[in-house]
């Protein structure tokens, strides 16, 4: 019997802009269970990224309520937001967003400097991670001399080395040719079979057709919401362990 | 905390050219502040330099002549001060703690050693002048009661006196010849102030025996009991009227007595030394205030450049509070820097303006009295510290408020 990490219902968000108010997520319901491989696909502007910051906690809600590996998210304070963040989630982004003038080792150990962990604790962390993304040898590169697909795996490392519950990716591989994202997605899926929740934001279709669960939105809300019949377990356990 | 310097570090080092520009017009202000600091101490200390010779608590009579007419007596009588005088007030005005009278003979008086010989003032005094006017001794004694009492030929001589006069011989106990009369050497003087000042001094009572023959002195110099000016003030009119009523004069007279009080004046000088300070206070913080201004604006460019870096920071795990506590520090860190070394430059330069006038005062010793060691001291420079640091945590705060407000979402906001 696993136990949900996101529980979500009847989820309303609008972003008001002076007299205007645009209502983008509409009523959302959804459940997402411990170590789940979950993309989330739909149009552009139907609200996938706006459902992915509530998620993550990096913006509130106006109504409905989301629960959180059993926590009720309502509106708190920014410390605790941080905090919760730092704990229970990692961020992949299309952008990447590293850190510039930051080495690949300092990035990756950033949220444990925000968790207090001590220097040389955190930076040997943050090599055994590099290393597990093949990274060893570029630990003390800048991200600027790193190749796309390399500084998403870096991104990865940064949001795996804090243990997070769950891992929240908008479209990971939206910057990347076809050839790098299937790494990418192969580090992804290695790291969803180490128990870690997965939610992927993506339009590529080969990307979704890899999850074991495929929610599609619309206009903010969800259209479909069902198993991956396509869903194929590919065993590559043996690279991870 | 090395690990928080560090991070603190590696962000300015992005910024390095920005932040030494900044630093520097806080290093600027405080220079300015040290150095205006130091000029005003010297100037201060030339003054105090300058009455280290006499007893703070002072006061010094001169005689005069009348200028308004009273009890039906003419304006332009002479007042003459005698050993009465000095005897009364002595007995009667209360308040006055040593009191001599000092009578000068003639101008130039011929002193003559063996085939040597120059002209000095000499000054007729009775042992409490030492209490008023200062003097080193450098060898023998002062002059004393008994010498007073009993009209001894004895006289102190100033070093420079010496001299001219003895060449390397040792004064003391030898007799000079003093408007023809031999007196002993019983003593050797400096001026505290002077070391060229030329004084040649013998008991009072043998100035009036031997060369004037009559009890007259030439003035009044005395200390009171006090240490405020309103007492001193108190005290110089109490002295005041006891004289005008004895020599038959309106106290209002102004030029009947001539008085210095020492006290007074010091104390004028102070408070516009005091107005200098403030003054020197006043122009340094503004200076610094512009320091402020210009590292507090860079900082707010540097939190709008590094709006992503720090939305990324929150996304990550970081507070508010530990943003701002970044942003905080890093102004703390410009400033701190920045204000430390413009101290130093300050202090160097004050340093070697003072051993640079130590040669000036060789060639010119009367300098020393209006300008003397230029200093900033422990306190200027514990102040200067810390309006340093509410200068780094001043132009911090908006900044600061700033980079807290910034919403990870627009940070992160993909263009
Ligand atoms: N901060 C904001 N303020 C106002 N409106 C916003 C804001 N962010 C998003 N929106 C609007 O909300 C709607 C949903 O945006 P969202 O970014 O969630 O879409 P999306 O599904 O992620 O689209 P895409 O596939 O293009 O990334 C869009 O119409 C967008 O313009
Ligand atoms: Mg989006």
């Amino acid at each position: 019997m696993s136990k949900s990490i996101i529980r979500v219902e009847a989820l309303h968000k609008s972003y008001v802009n002076g007299k205007n108010s645009l209502h983008v997520l509409k009523g959302l319901d959804m459940n997402i269970q411990e170590g789940e491989l979950v993309s989330i696909m739909g149009s552009s502007g139907s609200g996938k990224s706006t459902l992915l910051n509530v998620l993550g906690i990096l913006d509130n809600y106006d109504a409905g309520s989301y629960h959180l590996d059993g926590i009720h998210i309502t509106r708190m304070n920014e410390t605790k937001a941080a905090r919760y963040r730092n704990q229970y989630i990692g961020f992949v982004f299309q952008s990447f967003n590293l850190i510039s003038f930051k080495n690949a080792v300092e990035n990756v150990a950033l949220p444990l400097y925000y968790q207090g962990v001590s220097r040389k604790k955190r930076n040997d962390l943050a090599l055994e991670y590099l290393g597990r993304m093949g990274l060893r040898d570029w630990a003390h590169h800048l991200p600027s001399e790193l190749s796309g697909g390399q500084k998403q795996r870096l991104a990865i490392a940064r949001a795996l080395i804090s243990k997070p519950k769950m891992i929240l990716a908008d479209e990971p591989t939206g910057a990347l040719d076809s050839q790098t994202s299937r790494e990418v997605m192969d580090l992804l899926k290695e790291v969803n079979q180490t128990g870690i929740a997965m939610i992927i934001v993506t339009h590529e279709n080969e990307i979704a057709a890899q999850t074991r669960r495929i929610i599609r939105l619309r206009d903010g809300i969800i259209e479909s919401d069902e198993e991956n019949a396509a869903f194929q377990h590919e065993s590559s356990a043996a690279f991870l362990s | 905390m090395l690990d928080y310097l560090e991070e603190i570090l590696s962000t300015l080092k992005q910024n390095k050219l920005r932040a030494i520009m900044t630093g520097f017009s806080v290093a600027w202000g405080i220079f300015m502040l040290i150095i205006l600091l130091g000029s005003g101490k010297g100037l201060q200390n030339g003054m105090e330099f300058n009455l280290r010779n006499i007893a703070q608590n002072a006061i010094q009579i001169w005689p005069g002549r009348t200028s308004l007419e009273h009890e039906g007596l003419t304006k332009g009588r002479r007042v003459q001060f005698t050993n009465e005088d000095v005897e009364l007030l002595q007995r009667e005005v209360s308040g006055i703690e040593d009191l001599t009278g000092r009578l000068y003979l003639w101008s130039e008086v011929p002193i003559t050693y063996k085939s040597e010989y120059s002209n000095y003032t000499v000054t007729c005094i009775t042992p409490a002048f030492y209490r008023i006017r200062r003097q080193n001794l450098i060898k023998g004694r002062f002059i004393n009661e008994n010498d007073q009492r009993e009209s001894r030929k004895v006289l102190v001589l100033s070093q420079s006196i010496v001299d001219n006069l003895f060449k390397d011989e040792d004064p003391i106990g030898q007799y000079v010849k003093l408007g023809g009369i031999h007196f002993k050497v019983i003593g050797v003087s400096a001026s505290p102030t002077d070391k060229d000042a030329k004084d040649a001094l013998i008991p009072l009572s043998t100035g009036q025996r031997v060369f004037n023959g009559s009890h007259n002195v030439s003035n009044l110099a005395m200390t009171t009991a006090y240490q405020t000016v309103e007492a001193n003030k108190q005290v110089e009119n109490s002295v005041r009227e006891f004289l005008a009523k004895r020599h038959r004069f309106l106290s209002e007279d102004q030029e009947a007595l001539y008085v210095w009080n020492t006290m007074d004046s010091v104390k004028q000088s102070q408070g516009a030394f005091n107005g200098l300070r403030i003054f020197i206070w006043v122009v340094g913080i503004m200076t610094i205030v512009a320091g402020i201004v210009g590292v507090s604006n860079i900082m707010i460019i540097l939190v709008k450049e590094r709006t992503k870096e720090l939305g990324i920071r929150k996304a990550l795990g970081a507070s508010p509070w530990s943003v701002v506590q970044l942003v905080l520090s890093e102004s703390l860190f410009i400033t701190a820097l920045a204000g430390f070394v413009g101290m130093l430059l300050g202090m160097g330069v004050l340093h070697g303006a003072t051993l640079i006038l130590s040669k000036v005062y060789e060639g010119n010793p009367m300098i020393r009295n209006v300008f003397y060691n230029p200093s900033a001291d422990f306190g200027v420079a514990l102040s200067a510290a810390i309006v340093l640091v509410v200068a780094g945590l001043l132009a911090g705060f908006i900044p600061a408020r700033k980079a807290a407000s910034i919403k990870p979402i627009e940070a992160l906001h993909d263009e």
